[in-house]
């Protein structure tokens, strides 16, 4: 059988580090980049006699995110304990939640091929995340291995789908619709890098038209977006290969290495992990009031589906750029800021687009929000444009030199003297002078090599510093040419 | 003597300036030289902190500002209460260096109340045993007979209380470990409703079964530690709000009008006919006082030690996978990789016993058990728990013998199960979470205490108390005490603080 004749089954489980200032049992602070063990106590370090104290807080970010997903909330979940050795893990168990959790039951549209698709989520559950461990050299040859428990007990939530994703680029859509939401709840400041967002990613291939899913591999230790497509793309190809072989697959997991770009067999079934799971007995059922769910639901942002979708209706934005626009809170917030103040949706679309991202280094909140050119001095850089003070072209100087320095832009255009040359008269001078300076360039263009105008124009904006308004050059030009 | 004197007999003779708080840590610290020897109790004595602690409290009856009736009281505690900056082994190899750098609540508590802490008390490792053989360290001898158990796991809680080495202790409570000892050394002990306590800073043994109470020489003395020690705590999620009454001022109103369960489920084949009398006897006592006996039935109280031995090892199996040489404690060397140290640590620092549990909880807890062995055990325990429920609809307390029999010879149980029968009528107790004293109720012929048992509703400790201490003012088998002379080698094989 050649590849298209498999189809592609995956299911994403994707952990997402909660905002929350303090752990999920303890208080004890979350901060990222500490220096080692200064943000724990007996709790988090699982010291004799040590119990956990539920976060409200990150119950709430659960809620939170469990309604935008729209999940059916539990109002009685329970917290479970799972068992496995390794050094990172205080307890030798984490708390996290199995047969009771949080939520079940949401949906979670993503963009696929040219419209949207529904991806089932199956469950959403909150747990704590482990320490790290830091080798000496490499895990090999290191002369000890040390832990660092300043991220165990910090809160995290487990986001499971359903196996509705059929391709690695969906996997991708649903891993960016998932991170928008959590950015946009501030519940996940979903910086892949520093591990706040990581996922692992369970995929098989079925002949097409059967029923039953294929043998199930999972891939671990997928940290970016780029990584999840890769990986899996990688592992679909392997698994097509192996059953045109004849191969028996058989359900194990594996690890993707981004510097071989290949997955590696990291244990198979046989070997997998007895959790042993059993209801927490230090924390009783967790009891979430109805009421509580209803104020959480009243004070949910816009959503970025739905934000999308009113850009593109109410201001005109094409699919694409009302996407760009709202992939992040805060970004889409500066926009509209923006927009109310100038009016014009499309060109305060395109400046932040082309100019204001390029500059900032992210399209993330905190980035947003730290940008030197606020949205007022952006409204104020062009209405210097739309009065004529400027030209669109002096303006993207202006606009860099506003984001190095802070400045509005009327300060640094009057600085440093911008201000168009309208005047049709100290124009008219500079034009005769470049026409006569450039004869065989008139020649041609008399004799219709109509790029030659450009030419001119080019030279007339070189002896004005880009100052001249291009209309009144333009202008002059036509009027001149002729009487040679 | 000051050492014969009860917790609050003590505390008055403080606040009428007789006696110091340093003059009363003397003398039980000379006690505790004199007879410890021989009962060994102690697994470490804290000397110079009780006595400092005893000479800030001195400051504060000479200011005219004792903290209330615990200040000055010289006591001890079971050697699983974490301790901030003193060693807490809970019996065991695998943490015989460890030190907590924080107090368990009850510690912190007893502590502003003034109290003095003479030292750390032996116990059956992790709390697991009936009669302190399996401490990791040694073994404690009860009071009455040195050549029979006080009892356990809080063997040397009680050993020490009844041996006049501290006017009160603290100890633990899972399957019986504060009431069966109670009953074999003649002390008073009084496990509270599961959730009375707070169990912060208390080593784990089986969380849904562990509570902290205390043991005395008399019901007030066990009532004056409980009133400090009870109540929330926001480190404790299990530790729930229910108001603390004010359990003292309770004590005097008798039983008169009371109805008193007898299980007849309670009198089992094979118990101590001496026992059996005792218990009839003092059940005949509660009836003159004024309570009115009827029998009730706890039909699944057969089932309970076998959902025990399900639950409370599954649960241990947990809490005790820290242990693992990685972080605290001890970590045996020669592991050549990760999974080898873990194994060497585990084989060299938990004893026997610990390791049956841990084996018999892993797998009860395995894919593909769970659902016959703990899913079922569960199960069980919710029986239990509505037999009592049912049988509390018609009676405010229930009266039954603590154990089967007397304090046993060293040696005697090795087999692990005839151990375990030792707790056949205090375990159901845990199972429902509900309040449970022991106190003496005679002794016999070979001069060995006999324990009474009550049982309450669910944070209802006033009215168990109350007919405790009702009980005790009829009877002076509280007032005897052992006979233990100076002998040599005194703190013999003890631990460094």
């Amino acid at each position: 059988m050649s590849g298209g004749a498999y189809e592609t089954v995956i299911g994403l489980e994707v952990h997402a580090q909660l905002a929350t200032a303090t752990k999920m049992f303890c208080g004890c602070a979350t901060g990222f980049g500490a220096p080692p063990n200064t943000q724990t106590c007996p709790v988090c370090q699982g010291m004799p006699g040590s119990l956990p104290v539920i976060n409200r807080r990150a119950i709430e970010f659960g809620i939170k995110t469990s309604l935008a997903l729209g999940c059916a909330v539990n109002v009685r979940n329970r917290f479970a304990r799972k068992h496995y050795y390794y050094p990172d893990m205080p307890k030798n168990y984490q708390i996290s939640q199995y047969e009771e959790p949080l939520a079940e039951h949401g949906l979670l549209a993503i963009a696929s091929g040219d419209g949207t698709r529904d991806i089932r989520v199956q469950r959403l559950h909150l747990e704590e995340d482990v320490g790290k461990l830091v080798h000496e050299g490499t895990l090999e040859t290191a002369a000890a291995s040390q832990v660092d428990f300043n991220r165990a007990g910090v809160p995290l939530m487990e986001i499971v789908s359903h196996p509705d994703l059929r391709s690695p680029e969906e996997a991708a859509a649903y891993l960016r619709a998932l991170r928008a939401i959590l950015i946009y709840l501030r519940v996940c400041d979903g910086n892949m890098e520093e591990g706040s967002m990581r996922c692992d990613a369970n995929v098989s291939l079925r002949a097409r038209g059967v029923a039953e899913l294929g043998t199930k591999i999972e891939i671990k230790n997928l940290n970016s977006f780029r990584n999840v497509q890769h990986a899996l793309e990688y592992e679909v190809v392997r698994q097509a290969r192996a059953l045109d072989a004849g191969e028996r697959l058989v359900q194990e997991t594996r690890l993707w290495d981004p510097d071989r770009a290949r997955t590696v067999s990291m244990r198979s079934k046989e070997f997998a992990h007895d959790y042993r799971y059993f209801p927490e007995p230090d924390l009783p059922p967790l009891h979430v009031e109805q009421g509580w769910i209803d104020e959480i639901s009243r004070g949910l942002p816009e959503l970025p589906a739905a934000r999308r979708a009113r850009f593109a209706q109410a201001y005109g934005l094409s699919a694409y750029d009302a996407e760009l626009l709202t992939q992040g809170r805060g970004l889409a917030d500066y926009f509209e800021e923006a927009t109310r103040a100038h009016g014009t949706p499309k060109i305060v679309a395109n400046w932040i687009l082309n100019e204001l991202l390029r500059e900032l280094p992210g399209d993330d909140d905190a980035a947003v929000a730290a940008s030197p050119v606020p949205p007022g001095h952006l409204v104020g850089l062009l209405a210097l444009i739309d009065d004529g003070s400027i030209s669109g072209r002096i303006a993207k100087d202006v606009f860099e030199k506003m984001y190095r320095s802070g400045e509005a832009a009327d300060t640094i255009v009057r600085r440093e003297g911008l201000t168009q040359v309208a005047d049709a008269g100290a124009l008219a001078a500079v034009v005769d002078e470049v026409l006569a300076a450039n004869p065989k360039v008139v020649a041609d263009l008399l004799a219709g090599k109509k790029a030659a105008h450009g030419f001119l124009v080019g030279q007339v904006m070189k002896s004005t510093g880009g100052r001249a308004n291009p209309a009144i050059v333009n202008a002059l030009l036509g009027e001149k040419l002729p009487k040679l | 003597m000051l050492t014969e004197l009860s917790l609050s007999e003590l505390g008055e003779r403080f606040r009428r300036r007789e006696v110091t708080p340093t003059e009363a840590a003397l003398a039980y610290l000379d006690r505790i030289d004199a007879v410890d020897g021989e009962v060994r109790a102690f697994l470490m004595v804290t000397r110079e902190q009780a006595l400092a602690q005893a000479a800030a409290s001195d400051a504060r009856f000479h200011a005219g500002q004792p903290r209330g009736p615990l200040d000055g009281v010289p006591i001890a505690l079971k050697d699983l209460f974490c301790t901030r900056g003193i060693r807490t082994t809970s019996g065991s190899k695998i943490l015989e260096r460890f030190i907590p750098p924080y107090d368990a609540t009850v510690v912190a508590r007893l502590g502003e109340a003034g109290a003095v802490v003479l030292g750390k008390l032996n116990m059956d490792e992790f709390a697991m045993g009936s009669s302190t053989e399996h401490s990791g360290f040694f073994t404690t001898r009860n009071p009455w007979d040195v050549d029979r158990v006080p009892g356990g796991s809080s063997g040397g809680a009680s050993a020490a209380v009844a041996a006049g080495m501290a006017a009160a202790s603290l100890g633990t409570d899972t399957g019986g470990s504060i009431r069966q000892p109670a009953a074999f050394c003649g002390t008073v002990g009084f496990k509270p409703t599961y959730g009375r306590v707070s169990r912060y800073g208390v080593i784990a043994f089986a969380s849904s079964l562990d509570q902290v109470g205390p043991f005395g020489r008399t019901v007030e003395d066990v009532a004056l530690m409980l009133q400090v020690i009870a109540g929330a705590d926001p480190m404790d999620s299990t530790a729930v709000a229910t108001p603390v009454p004010d359990y003292r001022a309770e004590l005097g109103r008798g039983v008169d009008g009371l109805r008193i369960g007898i299980p007849s489920e309670y009198f089992i084949d094979g118990m101590s006919p001496e026992v059996e009398s005792a218990v009839r006897a003092a059940i005949a006592t509660l009836e003159r006082l004024g309570a009115r006996t009827e029998p009730v039935s706890l039909p699944h109280t057969e089932y309970g030690l076998a959902a025990y031995y399900v639950i409370a090892p599954a649960e241990a199996s947990s809490n005790l996978a820290r242990y693992d040489g990685v972080k605290y404690g001890l970590r045996a060397p020669g592991g050549k990789d990760l999974i080898e140290m873990y194994a060497k640590t585990r084989a060299a620092g938990f004893g026997d016993e610990v390791k049956r549990r841990i084996m018999l909880g892993t797998y009860a807890l395995s894919a593909g058990y769970y659902d016959a062995y703990y899913g079922r055990a569960l199960k069980v325990r919710t029986l239990v728990r509505r037999d009592f429920q049912e049988a509390f609809e018609r009676v405010n307390l229930i009266a039954a013998p603590t154990t089967p029999g007397v304090a046993f010879k060293l040696g005697e149980k090795a087999d692990p199960l005839s151990m375990y029968l030792n707790d056949v009528l205090t375990i159901p107790v845990n199972l429902a979470g509900l309040p449970g004293i022991s106190v003496p109720a005679g002794f016999t012929g070979g001069g060995l205490p006999i324990g009474l048992q009550l049982i309450g509703r669910a944070f209802d400790e006033a009215t168990v108390l109350r007919a405790a201490h009702a009980y005790e003012r009829a009877t002076d088998w509280h007032t005897r005490r052992p006979k233990l002379g100076p002998t040599p080698g005194p703190n013999l094989g003890k631990i460094r603080p």
